[in-house]
C-alpha cells in the first residue's frame, strides 16, 4: 500500500467543446477522505468529475489513483462509483436488481448478491423496499438507492455529483447526515462536487472551491472556511458581507482581530449586546423563528448585517451597540 | 483519434459502407451516364435540359402536389393521431393497425379503387376531380396519412400531460393549451414526419400516373419516361440531379427542427375518455376513416365478385397460376416470397438502422462532431427521396464486376427495399435513443459495465419495443414496396405486387377478380404484422 | 445462457416480445428468408443459361423442364419491369451483359437496342410463317418469337342495347355518335398507348395531328396504363365503366366470353397497329451456345402453342395450333398498320413530345 494521495490530479485540463472547461487543476484526495469541490454552476466541477471517471477525455495533465495512471483506462474497469444528482436508477429494474447491478456484473451468485443488498438497504435505511420499482419512489427514497448502488461493489473512489442538491430542504439535512455517516462507516473515498456549501459542510472533510475552471483554494474545510481567499470564495462560501480598507479594521478592532486586509462577515457575526463596541442605528428588522435579522447603519463602517434575539423588540431609527463573534468572521490577505 | 471516436467510426463504417455501395455507388453512376456523352464529359446537355420550360413545369408541379399531399397528410392525420394516442376508444388497436394498410397497397390497386370512386361512373364522380390535382393529392394523403398517426401519434402518447394541465389551470383554453404547450413539444415529430411524408409525396410514382392522367407529371414520372421510354440519359440525369438538390434543401430546412433538444422524460400515460371538447378531433378521426375505408370496400367487394354474383372463387383461384396459367407462380407462392423477401429486408434495414441510430444518438463532443452526425442522419434519408427508376438501374450499371457483381443476386431486391425502409427504422430509433439521458449510460459504466453491457442495460429496455415497431414497418415497406422491386431481376420468384401488377395487365374478369383477392390478401397480411407490432408497443415507449 | 444481463423478469409482454424477435431472426436464419433460401447455382454456371425478359413473361413448366431435361440444363428466368425498362436495362448492360439471351424487345424498341450493340448474331432457322415478321436491318441478330396487334375495342352489349351501331374505322371515332365514348392509354407512359399513336402516324402520315385534334374534340379520354382504361372506364371491363369503346388488343375479346360463350366484345380489325417481340442472344454472353438453344427453343412447336395462353400473344410460326375461343373471337387483322424499326427510333422523341403537348394543351 503506498502512502499519500491516493487520486492525484496533476494539471489537468479538459477542453470541451472548443473552450478549456477545465484548466490545470492540481488536486489530492487521502484515502479515506472526502473530498468536496464547491463551485458555482458552469464552473467546470461536473467536467472534472466526468474526467476523473473517465467519461471525458483530458486535454492536458496526469489523473492517477493508488499511483497508477488512468489515462486509457474506461469509465467500467476504474472501480469507481457515480452517483448522480436525481439518481439515474433504471428505471425497469426493482430497487433490488438496481443495487445489485455491479454485483451481477460480477458474477457473485444470487444468494451472495442478495446478502450484500439486505445489507446495503439497510445502511442507507430503506430494508424491505427490495422488490419496489424505481417509479414508485420519492425522491430521497430514490437518492438513498442510487448511494446503495453506488456503494454496493466498494468502489476504490465514489463520485458525487450534486448528491442532494434535487431535495428539499429538510430531506437534504438529515440525508447530508446521513451520508456522512455511511461514507465513514463505510470508510469509503469519495469525491462530490457541489455548489451548496450546507452540503459541502455536512458531508465532506476537505474542499477545493473552483471558480471559471480553476482551482482557486483547497485544504481542510474549517480552515478554508476561515480564509476563504478572495471575497469571491468568500461569499460562496455563504459570507453576506465582505469589508475592505477602514471599516474592515473597525470591525476587526472590535472582535479583538489583528487589523489588515478584508473582512468577510457571516450574517450573523454581529450581535445586538449591551457591552458591545460598536454603535448604530437600525434600519431595517425582519423576524425569523429564531432571532431577528437587523440592518444596521454603522458609523465608519457602513451597513452591515446583525442578529438580535427576537425578545429585543427594535424599532428602525433606535440605536444598539453590537459585540462582534470572532468565530463568524474571517481574514483575508490582501 | 481517441478510442471512442474510433469505436463510434467502426459502427459507423457499416451502415456507410451499405449506403455507399447500394445507394450513393448506383446513383452517382447512373447520373454520371448522363453527363458522359459518347465518353466525353458534356455537361452542356444536362444543363441544356434544365433549361426546358417544361422542366420548370414539372419541378413546380412536384413540389406544389407534394406540399398539398403533405399538408392534407398533416390536416389528416394528426387529429387522427391524438385520437388514437390520448383517448380511451374501445377497438384504437385494432384501428391504427388499419390505418396502415393503404401504405403498403400497390399504388395501382388503390389507384383503380380510388378511379372507381371518383370516376365519370362512381359514386364520387359528379364532384368531376378525376384526373385532376385534387385526385392526386387525396391519393397522397390516403397512402401517407397512415405516417403521420403513427409517428406523431407515437410523441404524443409519450408527452407529459401536466404542463398542459398546468396551463389549463392557469386559464388556458384547450386551443390554446395545444397552441402554446402541446405544440412546442411535438413541434419536431411533426416536421419530422412531415419531412418523410413529403418525400414519399414527392417520389410518388403510380399514383400521380393513375389519378392524374397525363397531363400531370413529375419528376419522378418524368424520369421514367425519359429512361425507360425516351432512353434520354442526360435529361434522366439533369432531373435526378434536381430531385436531389430539392431533397436536400429539404432535409437541410427540418434538419434544425428535427433535433430532440433535452432528455425527454418518459412516463406511463392512461389514456383518457373522450371529453365535449374532443368532438372535433373524433369527427375528423371519423372522416379520416371513411375516408381510407372507401376504396379499401370498393377493392374488398369487387374482390368477391364473380359474374355478376358474390363468391370467393377470386380467393380460391390464387393457388393456381391463373385461369390461363399466364402467372409464372401461383399467387400464394409470390406471397411466401413476398414474406421472405420481407424478413430479410427488415432485418437489413433495421440492423443497419440501429448502428446508425446509436452512432447518431451518441453525445456529441464537439460542434464539428455535432455536425458530422446530423449529416450522417440527413445522409440515410436521402433515399426516400431518389428515383426508384435511378436507384434500378444505377444498380445494374455500377455493380457489374468481380465480388460485386450482385446483379443477379437474389439479395438486391431486399437491399432495395430496406434502402427505402431505412430512413422510416431511423426515424423510428432515433428520437428514443436520443430521449435517453446519456447519465444513465455514464451510471452503468462507473459500475464496472462495458460498451455493449451498458447497452443491454440502458438503451436496449428503453428501445427494444420501439425496435419491434421498426420492425413491423420496415416488414410493412418491403411486402408493399413495387418501384425498385419491379425493376431488379430475380429468378422466376415474383413478389405479391409484382404478380398482382401483372394480373392487372391481363384482360379477363377472372384475372381482375384475382388481382384484387391478392391485393386483400396483401392488405390483411399487412394488417396483421401491424397488428401484432401493436399489441407489443408498450404506450409510453412506443415511437412508430 | 446462465446468466441474463438485464431484467426481463416480471412482464409476460417482454418474454412475448422477446419471442417475436427471436422468432424473427431465427427465422431468417433458418431459410425462409432468400439468404437462406439462395439454391446454391453458383456450382454449375456452365450448365445454366440465363434468359433475361420482361414482367409479362411466362410459360408451362412442364414445356420449361422438358427443355431442360432434352438439353441437360437449367433456364434461369430473369424478369423484371416492362419492355421499356427490358431495353433500357439492356442497353445500359451492353458491356457486360446480365444474362445469355433476351426475349421481350418489341419492335418500337427493336432499333435501339441493336445501334447499342445489345445483340450478337445468330444461327438460327426460322419456322414457316415467321420470316413475315422478321426485321429488315439486324434480322440476323433478332428473331420473332410473337405477335400482337393493338386495336380498337368495343362492347358490342353496349351498342347492341343503346341501339348504335358500332364504330369500324379510326374516322369513324371522331363522328358524332361516338363522343365521350372512347378511352385509351397514354401514349407516354404505356406502350399500347405509344402503338395507338403510331397506328395515326401509320394512318393519317404528317395529318396525325389533324386527326388527334378531332378525337379530342370528340371528347376521347387518355389515362395512365391499359389496366386503368380497360377495368376503371371500359363498360365491359370493370362494374363502374362508362366507355364502350377502348384501346387494347386482337386478343382480348376472347377473354369477354358470356355464358353462352359468346364474346361480348369485339375488335376493330381496321385499327390495329402490329406488335412483334423479338429474342436474341446477348453480345457477350457467358453461354452462347446454350443461348441459341434457347432461341430455337422459344421457336419451337411447343412454346409456340403456348404463347396464346401463356402471354396473350399470337405465335409467329404458321403451323402452330391456336386456341377455339382464339379462332372464334380473337382473329388477327390481315392488313395492320406497320412503322418501320428505324423510323420509330429516329422520330419517337419528336412524335411523343408533339403529341404530348397536344393532349395536355
Amino acid at each position: 500500500m503506498t502512502s499519500g494521495p491516493i487520486l492525484r490530479l496533476d494539471d489537468v485540463s479538459v477542453r470541451y467543446e472548443g473552450t478549456l472547461a477545465v484548466d490545470g487543476v492540481q488536486l489530492e484526495v487521502e484515502r479515506g477522505d472526502v473530498l468536496a469541490v464547491l463551485g458555482p454552476s458552469g464552473c467546470g466541477k461536473s467536467t472534472l468529475l466526468r474526467a476523473i471517471a473517465g467519461l471525458e477525455p483530458i486535454s492536458a495533465g496526469r489523473i492517477t489513483f493508488d499511483g497508477e495512471d488512468l489515462a486509457g483506462r474506461p469509465t467500467h474497469r476504474r472501480g469507481f462509483a457515480l452517483m448522480f444528482q436525481d439518481g439515474q436508477l433504471f428505471g425497469h429494474l426493482s430497487v433490488a436488481r438496481n443495487v445489485g447491478y455491479a454485483l451481477r456484473l460480477r458474477r457473485l451468485g444470487r444468494a451472495a448478491v442478495n446478502a450484500r443488498v439486505s445489507e446495503l438497504l439497510e445502511l442507507v435505511g430503506l430494508s424491505g423496499f427490495e422488490d419496489r420499482m424505481p417509479a414508485t419512489l420519492s425522491g430521497g427514497e430514490r437518492q438513498r438507492v442510487a448511494l446503495a448502488r453506488a456503494l454496493a461493489v466498494d468502489p476504490r473512489l465514489l463520485l458525487l455529483d450534486e448528491p442532494l442538491s434535487a431535495l428539499d430542504a429538510s430531506l437534504r439535512q438529515s440525508l447530508a447526515a446521513d451520508l456522512r455517516d455511511i461514507l465513514h462507516t463505510a470508510g469509503t473515498t469519495a469525491l462530490m462536487v457541489t455548489h451548496d456549501h450546507d452540503e459541502a459542510f455536512a458531508v465532506a472533510g476537505r474542499i477545493a472551491v473552483m471558480f471559471d475552471g480553476s482551482v482557486v483554494q483547497q485544504g481542510p474545510i474549517a480552515q478554508v472556511w476561515a480564509s476563504p481567499e478572495a471575497p469571491r470564495t468568500a461569499s460562496f462560501l455563504g459570507y453576506a458581507r465582505v469589508l475592505t480598507g477602514a471599516s474592515a479594521r473597525l470591525v476587526a478592532e472590535a472582535a479583538g482581530l489583528r487589523a489588515g486586509g478584508q473582512l468577510a462577515l457571516r450574517r450573523s457575526a454581529l450581535r445586538v449586546a449591551e457591552t458591545g463596541v460598536l454603535e448604530g442605528v437600525v434600519e431595517q428588522v425582519t423576524s425569523t423563528p429564531e432571532q431577528l435579522r437587523l440592518v444596521v447603519d454603522v458609523p465608519g463602517a457602513g451597513r452591515l448585517d446583525a442578529v438580535a434575539r427576537l425578545d429585543e423588540r427594535l424599532v428602525v431609527g433606535e440605536s444598539v451597540h453590537l459585540s462582534v463573534d470572532a468565530t463568524r468572521v474571517a481574514q483575508m490577505s490582501v | 483519434m481517441n478510442r471512442r471516436l474510433l469505436g463510434l467510426a467502426a459502427l459507423a463504417a457499416g451502415p456507410v459502407v451499405v449506403l455507399g455501395l447500394f445507394f450513393v455507388l448506383p446513383v452517382t453512376g447512373m447520373v454520371s451516364r448522363g453527363f458522359f456523352v459518347d465518353g466525353q464529359f458534356a455537361p452542356g446537355a444536362v444543363w441544356e435540359v434544365l433549361t426546358r420550360p417544361r422542366v420548370a413545369r414539372v419541378l413546380a408541379f412536384t413540389v406544389g402536389s407534394a406540399t398539398a399531399g403533405t399538408v392534407l397528410s398533416l390536416l389528416l392525420g394528426l387529429p387522427a393521431a391524438y385520437v388514437l394516442s390520448r383517448l380511451e376508444l374501445p377497438g384504437r388497436r385494432v384501428v391504427r393497425a388499419l390505418l396502415l394498410v393503404p401504405f403498403v397497397l400497390p399504388t395501382i390497386v388503390v389507384g383503380v379503387a380510388f378511379r372507381q370512386l371518383l370516376g365519370e361512373g362512381g359514386p364520387l364522380g359528379f364532384l368531376g376531380w378525376e384526373q385532376t390535382p385534387v385526385a392526386i393529392v387525396l391519393g397522397l394523403a390516403f397512402f401517407n396519412a397512415s405516417v403521420v398517426i403513427r409517428t406523431v401519434g407515437a410523441a404524443w402518447e409519450s408527452l407529459d400531460p401536466r404542463p398542459g394541465e398546468a396551463a389549463a389551470a392557469l386559464g388556458a383554453t384547450p386551443v390554446q393549451v395545444l397552441r402554446t404547450v402541446t405544440w412546442p413539444a411535438l413541434r419536431s415529430s411533426v416536421v419530422s414526419s412531415a419531412s418523410v411524408v413529403f418525400l414519399f409525396c414527392a417520389t410518388a410514382f403510380g399514383i400521380v400516373l393513375t389519378l392524374g392522367g397525363l397531363r400531370h407529371a413529375t419528376v419522378e414520372t418524368e424520369i421514367y419516361l425519359l429512361t425507360t421510354n425516351l432512353y434520354d440519359l442526360p435529361a434522366a440525369a439533369a432531373l435526378s440531379v434536381l430531385q436531389l438538390v430539392v431533397v436536400v434543401v429539404l432535409l437541410a430546412v427540418t434538419a434544425r427542427f428535427r433535433t430532440t433538444s433535452a432528455a425527454v422524460q418518459r412516463r406511463p400515460f392512461v389514456p383518457r375518455r373522450p371529453a365535449r371538447h374532443d368532438a372535433p378531433a373524433l369527427l375528423a378521426t371519423a372522416l379520416l376513416l371513411l375516408y381510407v375505408a372507401a376504396p379499401l370496400v370498393t377493392l374488398v367487394s369487387g374482390s368477391l365478385r364473380v359474374g355478376g354474383e358474390w363468391s370467393l372463387g377470386n380467393y380460391r383461384a390464387l393457388t393456381t397460376t391463373g385461369e390461363y396459367a399466364s402467372l409464372p407462380v401461383p399467387v400464394t407462392e409470390a406471397l411466401a416470397t413476398s414474406l421472405r423477401t420481407a424478413v430479410d429486408a427488415t432485418w437489413m434495414a433495421v440492423g443497419v438502422g440501429l448502428l446508425l441510430a446509436v452512432v447518431v444518438t451518441r453525445r456529441s463532443r464537439s460542434t464539428a462532431e455535432r455536425r458530422l452526425r446530423s449529416g450522417l442522419d440527413g445522409l440515410f434519408m436521402l433515399p426516400l427521396g431518389v428515383s426508384a427508376v435511378t436507384l434500378g438501374f444505377g444498380l445494374l450499371v455500377t455493380l457489374d464486376s468481380g465480388v460485386l457483381d450482385l446483379r443477379n443476386s437474389p439479395l438486391l431486391v431486399p437491399i432495395a427495399q430496406a434502402l427505402v425502409a431505412l430512413p422510416l427504422v431511423v426515424r423510428t430509433l432515433v428520437p428514443v435513443l436520443a430521449g435517453i439521458d446519456d447519465r444513465q449510460r455514464q451510471a452503468a459504466a462507473s459500475l464496472g459495465a462495458g460498451a455493449w453491457r451498458t447497452l443491454l442495460t440502458v438503451d436496449v429496455p428503453v428501445v427494444w419495443k420501439p425496435l419491434l415497431a421498426a420492425c413491423g414497418f420496415a416488414f410493412a415497406v418491403s411486402l408493399g414496396e413495387f418501384g425498385a422491386t419491379a425493376f431488379l431481376a430475380r429468378e422466376g420468384a415474383p413478389t405479391l405486387p409484382v404478380v398482382i401488377f401483372r394480373l392487372l395487365g391481363l384482360p379477363g374478369a377472372m384475372n381482375y377478380g384475382m388481382a384484387l383477392a391478392a391485393s386483400v390478401v396483401l392488405a390483411v397480411t399487412t394488417a396483421a404484422v401491424m397488428l401484432v407490432v401493436e399489441r407489443l408497443r408498450v404506450p409510453s415507449m412506443g415511437a412508430l | 445462457m446462465k446468466f441474463l444481463p438485464i431484467s426481463l423478469r416480471g412482464t409476460r409482454r417482454a418474454t412475448t416480445a422477446l419471442a417475436a424477435l427471436t422468432v424473427l431472426t431465427g427465422a431468417s436464419l433458418a431459410g425462409c428468408s432468400l439468404v437462406g433460401g439462395d439454391s446454391g447455382s453458383e456450382g454449375d454456371a456452365a450448365k445454366e443459361v440465363v434468359l433475361v425478359t420482361h414482367d409479362s413473361f411466362s410459360l408451362p413448366d412442364e414445356v420449361v423442364a422438358q427443355f431442360e431435361e432434352e438439353h441437360d440444363i437449367k433456364l434461369v428466368v430473369r424478369g423484371s419491369g416492362d419492355a421499356g425498362a427490358l431495353s433500357a436495362k439492356l442497353g445500359l448492360t451492353a458491356a457486360k451483359p446480365i444474362g445469355d439471351v433476351a426475349f421481350g424487345i418489341d419492335n418500337t424498341f427493336a432499333s435501339r437496342t441493336l445501334d447499342d450493340g445489345v445483340f450478337a448474331e445468330h444461327s438460327v432457322e426460322l419456322p414457316p410463317g415467321a420470316e413475315e415478321y422478321a426485321l429488315e436491318e439486324g434480322g440476323d441478330r433478332l428473331v420473332p418469337v410473337d405477335t400482337g396487334h393493338v386495336c380498337v375495342n368495343v362492347d358490342k352489349a353496349w351498342f347492341d342495347k343503346e341501339g348504335v351501331a358500332p364504330p369500324v374505322t379510326l374516322a369513324d371515332l371522331t363522328k358524332a355518335p361516338y363522343k365521350d365514348l372512347m378511352v385509351v392509354p397514354s401514349a407516354a407512359s404505356s406502350s399500347p398507348g405509344m402503338a395507338f399513336l403510331l397506328t395515326t402516324h401509320a394512318a393519317f402520315g404528317d395529318d396525325w395531328k389533324g386527326y388527334w385534334e378531332d378525337l379530342l374534340d370528340n371528347g376521347v379520354k387518355i389515362v395512365d396504363g391499359w389496366s386503368d382504361a380497360y377495368y376503371a372506364d371500359f363498360t365491359a371491363g370493370g362494374e363502374a365503366g362508362k366507355r364502350p369503346i377502348v384501346l387494347s388488343y386482337d386478343s382480348s375479346p376472347a377473354f369477354t366470353l358470356d355464358d353462352d360463350g359468346e364474346s361480348t366484345t369485339e375488335a376493330l380489325l381496321e385499327t390495329c397497329f402490329r406488335q412483334v417481340e423479338y429474342a436474341g442472344v446477348l453480345e457477350g454472353a457467358a453461354n452462347p451456345e446454350a443461348a441459341e438453344l434457347v432461341l430455337e427453343f422459344l421457336l419451337s412447336e411447343e412454346v409456340q402453342s403456348a404463347l396464346p395462353t401463356s402471354m396473350y400473344v399470337y405465335p409467329v410460326a404458321d403451323a402452330t395450333e391456336i386456341p377455339d375461343e382464339w379462332a372464334a373471337w380473337a382473329p388477327s387483322p390481315t392488313d395492320p398498320f406497320v412503322v418501320p424499326p428505324d423510323t420509330i427510333a429516329e422520330q419517337r422523341d419528336t412524335w411523343l413530345k408533339e403529341w404530348t403537348d397536344l393532349a395536355t394543351r
